[in-house]
């Protein structure tokens, strides 16, 4: 034996075997039952929509990574997470080249300029989201009814109040990986029993839209299956780049965005909220990160 | 059944413990040459007694120190003092040491019969007997024990625990010890409590060793101030801070001893050494190691003279092939030992050897922020704030986050997806801050 070939090293000398990569790719895994849905209701043009915004993205990091001279992430695939969580908020009937500008916008502005992963104050996904909406707002809310492709209002843009069981299973017009509750549920609960997302965010959000709109007359199982909730819940507020990092700030920012979707949705001029409520939270992460803190250990007693 | 008792936070490695587990303690190898380091304990070194060319016996005191905090070192075999000199030692610094040449006899230094009994000795005598036996806190801390014997002024000691955890992966000493040994263990713990006039007494052990629970049950059948406490398995459970937790129910703040909460921890191998000091007379020359890791061919429990260089271990144990690392303790907060000629030292609790593959250096990613390190801390400190202020210089920050609160312990390392070395910048920050705070 060599003594010279003996590694020094500060302890610990094991580790986890999770890594980024691997949280990453159980993220995909959980969006796989509602994207097969999509595929289900929409067809093939919503298969389409989600492999064009995966390639967006994942082409947009890579070039922008390769242009400012650091090494490509792409492997981590939070990337591919990025673009997946941008198609699943777009209509069946848009456009595929404004859902490639939409996730390529996601990883350039959303991410890449604050210096990728980790270092981005807003989700990616949903800073793709709200540029679209913003560019193309006629393209962005023209719904298709599932299997017919019928131009339709979704269930909360004052469309047809469908029965609770198909709002479940989603088959009701909305956008691509939102619509059944169902699958996000299966995808959500999959996340939190393996210890990738903290309950807590998912629970206080939809808790507080439930309770909310229940307080003010509306109907909290409507509000919680219908719109952008579930997905905005189980997968954008759970970001762990933008979202807090103790317990008890888990639970503000799932209370917090909980309030904010209600809000606008009850009174607010848009039909939907979730997009807003979460990246309005997003900016309070830092402040929250900085004053919930653990109590110090052999303080809490005498 | 009561759930059994833990702490906040922390993590549950992979305990490749089964390779040992079941394994008895069986003699190691006794080399021609022992090392004996003057340091082997917190505190002050030692200074030497005898002198080159000197014979020495098994069992005599070759180095003390008058200073408080300290414990005297005995040669484990009998021979010649052959050097007095610096040589490798685990710290990773070459230490003055004493090496003794082994003569083979291993003719003792103290007289068969020299012991007593509990019922025979006083309080004070106990302290004395542990303090001359050289004993030192055995689980890898090597807090000289006699001096946790004497309260300070004003506390009064009600507890005493014996920390059986080994939440450590592959470590199976203290457990081999507990099971072979498990009447020794009960007599060292009602020793220490006769010596602090202790009323209770436990033994805190994962829930998972259920034969060890059961054997130290039956050995203190007949003394009901004595418990055996089932602990969930979970590391750092063995820490200090963790078994006061989870066996009182009381967070121990840092900077403050175990008696101003009237507990006080020693390891169970530590309990063993002061049964064999009282009840024979003689001092502590030998040690339990666990020698294990994926590189080793025959791992084993073995019963090692104090002074024995590890790579003789190793070769008794038999090697796969080249190791990438040589671990001395654990997993979790081991030390690397870069020379194999590094001998065994009171506070050698295991040897591992991991292959290269273990030992590659780890990627190093971006933080995406999941405080993953802040949910295990089992001392509620935020890791990756703390370690991204001694990235960034600011020390201040740091100490705000109360970094010289951390035990070290590497759950934020091991949990980060990121593989970011966290506790090893917050030890930097430690350095940092406790240097500045001496100036």
């Amino acid at each position: 034996m060599e003594q010279s070939k003996l590694r020094m090293s500060s302890s610990p000398h094991q580790h986890a075997r999770e890594n980024t990569s691997r949280i990453m790719l159980e993220v995909l895994m959980a969006l796989v039952p509602a994207a097969t849905l999509a595929v289900f209701f929409f067809g093939l043009r919503a298969l389409g929509l989600m492999l064009v915004a995966v390639v967006a993205a994942v082409a947009t990091e890579a070039l922008l990574q390769k242009l400012s001279g650091r090494p490509v992430t792409i492997r981590d695939y939070s990337a591919a997470v990025t673009g997946l969580l941008v198609a699943f908020g777009v209509p069946a009937g848009l456009p595929l080249w404004i859902v490639a500008i939409g996730a390529a916008i996601a990883i350039a502005i959303g991410k890449q300029v604050f210096g990728g992963l980790g270092n981005n104050p807003f989700n990616p996904a949903l800073v793709g989201r709200a540029v679209l909406l913003a560019s193309w707002p006629a393209q962005m809310t023209t719904w298709v009814a599932p299997f017919t492709f019928l131009t339709s209002a979704t269930p909360l843009g004052g469309g047809a109040r469908p029965a609770y069981s198909t709002l479940f299973l989603g088959a009701v017009p909305g956008s691509l990986g939102e619509t059944s509750a169902l699958a996000l549920l299966v995808g959500g609960l999959y996340l939190i029993w393996r210890g990738i997302i903290d309950w807590r965010i998912p629970v206080g959000f939809v808790g507080t839209v439930a309770v909310f709109s229940a307080v003010f007359g509306g109907d909290p199982l409507f509000h919680v299956l219908a719109g952008s909730l579930l997905l905005g819940a189980f997968f954008m507020a759970t970001d762990p780049v933008t979202s807090p990092m103790t317990s008890w700030g888990r639970l503000i920012m799932g209370v917090g965005c909980g309030l904010i979707t209600a809000i606008i949705r009850l009174w607010g001029g848009y039909p939907e909220g979730v997009t807003y409520a979460i990246l309005i939270m997003n900016a309070f992460t830092p402040l929250i990160d900085r004053y919930v803190r653990p109590v110090r250990f052999g303080a809490a007693r005498k | 059944m009561t759930k059994a008792k833990t702490f906040g936070g922390g993590i549950h490695p992979r305990y490749n413990k089964e390779r040992t587990l079941n394994l008895p303690i069986v003699d190691a190898v006794v080399p021609k040459e022992l090392v004996f380091p003057l340091s082997q304990h917190i505190g002050a070194p030692c200074q030497p007694l005898v002198k080159v060319g000197e014979r020495v016996l098994k069992g005599q005191k070759i180095a003390d120190s008058d200073a408080p905090i300290s414990a005297p070192i005995h040669s484990s075999v009998s021979g010649q003092v052959v050097a007095i000199e610096k040589r490798p030692h685990c710290s990773g610094q070459d230490t003055m040491a004493i090496v003794v040449s082994n003569d083979g006899l291993d003719e003792e230094a103290v007289p068969a019969s020299t012991g007593t009994s509990i019922e025979n000795v006083p309080a004070d005598e106990i302290v004395r007997i542990v303090r001359e036996a050289g004993i030192v806190g055995m689980g890898g801390a090597g807090f000289p024990t006699h001096y946790k014997m004497v309260p300070p002024a004003g506390t009064k000691v009600e507890m005493v625990v014996l920390n059986g955890a080994e939440c450590e992966p592959y470590l199976t000493a203290d457990y081999r010890l507990m099971m072979e040994e498990s009447e020794q263990v009960v007599l060292g713990l009602r020793l220490l409590m006769k010596a602090l006039g202790a009323d209770k007494g436990c033994i805190g052990v994962e829930e998972d060793k259920s034969e060890a629970i059961a054997a130290l049950k039956q050995a203190r059948e007949a003394f009901p101030d004595i418990e055996v406490i089932p602990l969930q398995v979970k590391y750092p459970q063995g820490s200090e801070f963790m078994l006061i937790r989870a066996i009182t129910g009381k967070e121990l703040p840092v900077g403050r001893l175990p008696a101003e909460l009237g507990v006080i921890v020693n390891n169970v191998a530590t309990a063993v050494a002061v049964a064999n000091a009282v009840t024979t007379g003689k001092p502590l020359v030998e040690r339990v190691v666990t020698v294990s890791g994926s590189m080793v061919e025959r791992p084993q429990n073995l019963r090692v003279r104090l002074g024995t260089p590890v790579g003789a271990l190793l070769e008794q144990c038999g090697l796969k092939g080249q190791p990438g690392k040589v671990i001395k303790g654990g997993p979790m907060m081991g030390v690397t030992l870069a020379n194999l000629d590094v001998p065994v030292i009171k506070t050698t609790c295991g040897l591992l050897a991991l292959s290269p593959e273990e030992a590659e250096p780890l990627e190093i990613s971006p933080c995406i922020r999941c405080g993953r390190c802040v949910d295990v801390c089992p001392m509620r400190l935020q890791p990756v704030f703390i370690a991204q202020f001694v990235e960034r210089g600011m020390l201040e920050q740091a100490e705000a986050y109360n970094a010289t609160d951390c035990r070290e312990c590497g759950c934020c390392s091991y949990i980060c997806p990121a593989r970011r070395p966290l506790v090893q910048n917050i030890r930097l920050a430690k350095s940092a801050i406790l240097a500045k705070r001496r100036k």
